[in-house]
């Protein structure tokens, strides 16, 4: 049924594309996204130079998307960004959904959490979410661990709202009532009867969370505030050709394409599963 | 020359539907002045033929034959700009809920409006003399005030009214009624009905009314046309179809449908009692900031009394209570002050942790069929809940879904599947299993059946019937059904306004009501001029 959707198709299809050029990154071809070589800086796309392995041997090699200002090779920096990339969304979509449907299911079942809960929620969302992910790297100094948290913790507050307000109309449904009469206890209603009918919302709200994150990690790496500057990732990568762009744009160009290419493939993944999933929210024929 | 002219109209289904056709081979016609029913059980293609002459169909459902004439016009082929002049001017089209046909942030009289300004060249003036006439021709009290209402500040009965005053502004020739009065109380439907009959005798209007009910028939068709998966079975004058249908599938329709009298079954009034209320209330408050209380009396002071093997009806309009008093029962809401007394235990106040026990006793089958059970569980699981809630052991759980699928008249094969495979009726007879299951000693059924096409409903009501006889159960049915309820109870509460009104045997209750409400109530049942269910 979801693969007869072509939305879900095409974004999925993609997505696997990019899932398997993350795992498959060190036989594309690639070599040490961190190896530099003076000699090759500044290669334009496709231009053979010479590499310097960690033994300090030299070898040649082609650099089909050129090289950086410091003679790193941008394939093989893009194609392991995608790793990067890749996981930063799905950790950060995993974390926000899991804190927003806790906080969610605790605020729509609880009645007397509700109002506390939800002004905390509405407090955390007053503040713009780019803001927090650079307070908090700024305090907590930049790894992977630290970065997915600045993303997800402004994305938990929309994920309560969502799961709170589904808690809220599915607990009035007979079914729930039923369950309740049938002598059901409050916290197997809630894993059993509640939560089973919130996933397919919540599958979608996912996939907006994944492309935001990896959109927003790249913003960070661009700014400067993300992950260190030797991991590879897309964002590194623009960041490094900024000063450059007028001189070299592919050391922008290339990783912008992927990063485009995700977001745009897990948008369109997530229009597909909302169109399957929720028939409701679906365009009539 | 006929207002209304459907000649072997087919409409198509899209494919992988249960059926190749929506409709097929569909020939009727509606003349000047005449009322004819279009009657049939749910999917049965009966607002697809409204909807096809209104040009209002989805693309999926085309027409693939026939044609639809409106005075001899053929619509099937009008281009939209030339169905859009039509609609209003020479047919109209009222709906089931007035509450969503109508936009609930536009003022009434606004929305009449639009229909003149579109339609024709009257000055403001002009046009605010017409609305008024329009809205005391529909018999609304105060037309000025209700030109300024917005539609939630009505009734559901004054919103209909404004639905019709829209659709007979410009005087159509063919009026189309899609169960105008479905979601409406018996009173009001009376009401509505009545105002339906008295309008197009007096512009001749040909209205082609759909409906499920045939109580409505009997009150307002000159003809009838039966229609079961998209055929027409039967077309015929009012008296000759329901007194001496022709086709089998309208005698089985017409037996399906209760008498309005009561079944007069002998009922022990000796059994032990086991579910008692006294001075049971219910009532909502709501304050506003520093402003004064305001208390909603959802139900008042209600005495009840049901013995074991008996059946009791609630029965009332609307906002009357009586689910509410259900809900008390079963302690989905707290009650605000009385006793209900289960056993001879009061169970109105009990805390959660000391209810649990109790919850076992009674149980509840609710009306949507549709949205009491869990899509997400199979039905092996939604019966087996209960009693493994209070440590049944799995395999003994499974033994007695197994059984009470049985009972339910389901096969077991059903206990692997999940809820949406299964019609409403298969449905409800899931939801009665599963509080069966819980070995229950009083069952509430809150509108259980009031969802259900006339035929499922018999065959639903005769299960209870049964159960209750077979188990001994104390049943406690609540229905805004006067048929359905004398069919079924020992004895009757009739509500209103959260108030019991009158209360007594079934027998006295529908043959001598004292109350002028229950009398009120008699009067506007739909037909009940004419002896259903007794052929």
């Amino acid at each position: 049924m979801l693969l007869g959707n072509w939305s879900v198709r095409i974004g999925g299809g993609a997505l696997v594309l990019l899932l398997v050029i993350a795992l498959a990154a060190p036989w594309l071809g690639t070599v040490d996204p961190t190896l530099f070589d003076a000699a090759s800086r500044d290669l334009r796309p496709g231009e053979v130079g010479e590499i310097t392995n960690l033994d300090g041997e030299t070898m040649k090699h082609v650099f089909l998307m050129g090289s950086d200002s410091l003679g790193r090779d941008v394939y093989s920096r893009v194609m392991y960004g995608t790793r990067v990339s890749l996981l930063v969304g799905l950790l950060c979509a995993l974390l926000a959904l899991s804190i927003g449907i806790v906080c969610g299911l605790a605020a729509g079942y609880l009645r007397w959490l509700d109002g506390t809960l939800m002004r905390f929620m509405d407090g955390v969302m007053a503040i713009p979410a780019i803001l927090v992910a650079i307070t908090l790297v700024a305090i907590l100094r930049g790894s992977l661990a630290t970065v997915i948290m600045a993303i997800a913790i402004p994305e938990i507050p929309r994920v309560t709202r969502l799961v709170r307000s589904l808690v809220l109309s599915i607990r009035e449904e007979p079914y729930v009532e039923a369950a309740v009469a049938l002598g059901t206890p409050a916290w197997k209603i809630m894993l059993g009867h509640i939560l089973p009918n919130c996933i397919a919302p919540l599958v979608v709200q996912g996939t907006y969370i994944v492309a935001f994150s990896i959109l927003v990690e790249a913003i960070l790496s661009f700014l400067g505030v993300g992950l260190p500057p030797d991991i590879p990732t897309w964002g590194n990568v623009m960041s490094e050709g900024r000063a450059q762009f007028n001189d070299y744009p592919h050391n922008i160009f290339f990783p912008g394409v992927f990063l485009a290419v995700t977001v745009l493939s897990v948008n369109i993944l997530g229009d597909g599963l909302r169109d399957t999933l929720d028939p409701k929210m679906a365009k009539r024929v | 020359m006929s207002v209304l002219d459907l000649r072997g109209l087919t409409i198509g289904l899209p494919r992988g539907a249960e059926r190749s056709n929506a409709v097929t081979g569909v020939s009727l016609t509606v003349e000047k002045a005449e009322i004819v029913c279009l009657v049939g059980e749910s999917g049965s293609g009966k607002s697809v033929i409204a909807q096809s002459v209104m040009g209002l169909l989805p693309k999926s459902l085309p027409v693939t034959a026939g044609s639809i004439s409106l005075q001899e016009e053929d619509l099937t082929r009008a281009p939209e700009a030339r169905l859009r002049q039509l609609r209003t001017t020479r047919m109209s089209m009222i709906f089931q809920e007035p509450m969503t046909a109508l936009n609930p942030v536009m003022r009434c009289g606004d929305q009449i409006d639009e229909v003149l300004r579109f339609h024709t060249q009257e000055s403001p003036p002009q046009r605010k003399k017409r609305i008024l006439n329009i809205l005391q021709e529909v018999s609304l009290q105060d037309p000025e005030r209700m030109m300024a209402s917005y539609p939630h500040q009505l009734s559901g009965g004054q919103r209909q009214r404004i639905m019709i005053a829209m659709a007979l502004v410009l005087d159509p020739a063919l009026l189309i009624a899609d169960e105008p009065t479905t979601a409406l109380d018996v009173t009001t439907q009376s009401q509505i009905l009545k105002l339906i009959l008295e309008l197009q005798k007096r512009h001749g209007t040909g209205v082609l009314f759909i409906t499920h009910d045939f109580g409505v028939v009997a009150e307002i068709a000159h003809r009838v046309a039966v229609l079961r998966l998209g055929e027409l079975v039967e077309l015929g004058p009012r008296e000759e179809v329901l007194r001496r249908p022709r086709h089998e599938y309208t005698r089985m329709l017409i037996a399906s449908v209760p008498a309005l009298k009561p079944s007069g079954r002998e009922s022990r009034s000796d059994a032990r009692i086991v579910l008692e209320t006294r001075k049971l209330s219910k009532t909502y408050s709501t304050r506003r900031w520093l402003g004064a209380r305001r208390d909603v009396h959802a139900a008042a002071d209600v005495d009840l009394e049901l013995r074991r093997g008996q059946t009791l009806g609630i029965v009332g309009e609307s906002g009357s209570g009586k689910s509410t008093v259900a809900r008390c029962i079963v302690r989905l809401v707290d009650p605000s002050a009385g006793e209900i007394r289960l056993d001879g235990e009061d169970i109105a106040h009990l805390r959660a942790g000391a209810l649990r026990g109790m919850r076992r006793k009674v149980q509840i089958v609710f009306q949507d069929p549709y949205r009491s059970l869990n899509p997400r569980r199979t039905v092996r699981e939604a019966i087996t809940e209960g009693p493994r809630n209070y440590g049944v052991p799995a395999a003994e759980a499974l033994e007695r879904a197994k059984k009470l699928l049985e009972l339910v008249r389901m096969d077991a094969s059903a206990l692997g599947r999940y809820p949406h495979q299964f019609s409403g009726g298969q449905r409800q007879r899931i939801c009665i299993a599963r509080a069966l299951a819980m070995e229950p000693e009083v069952l509430i059924a809150d509108e259980a059946v009031s969802a259900l096409d006339v035929s499922v409903q018999a065959q639903v009501l005769a299960l209870l019937e049964e159960i209750r006889a077979r188990l001994d159960l104390a049943m406690l049915f609540i229905t805004h059904d006067l048929r359905v309820a004398a069919q079924v109870c020992d004895h009757v509460a009739v509500m209103q306004r959260g108030r019991v009104v009158e209360y007594g045997e079934a027998g006295q209750v529908f043959l001598r009501p004292r109350h002028e409400y229950t009398r009120a109530l008699f009067e506007a049942a739909p037909g009940r001029g004419f002896a259903f269910g007794t052929t």
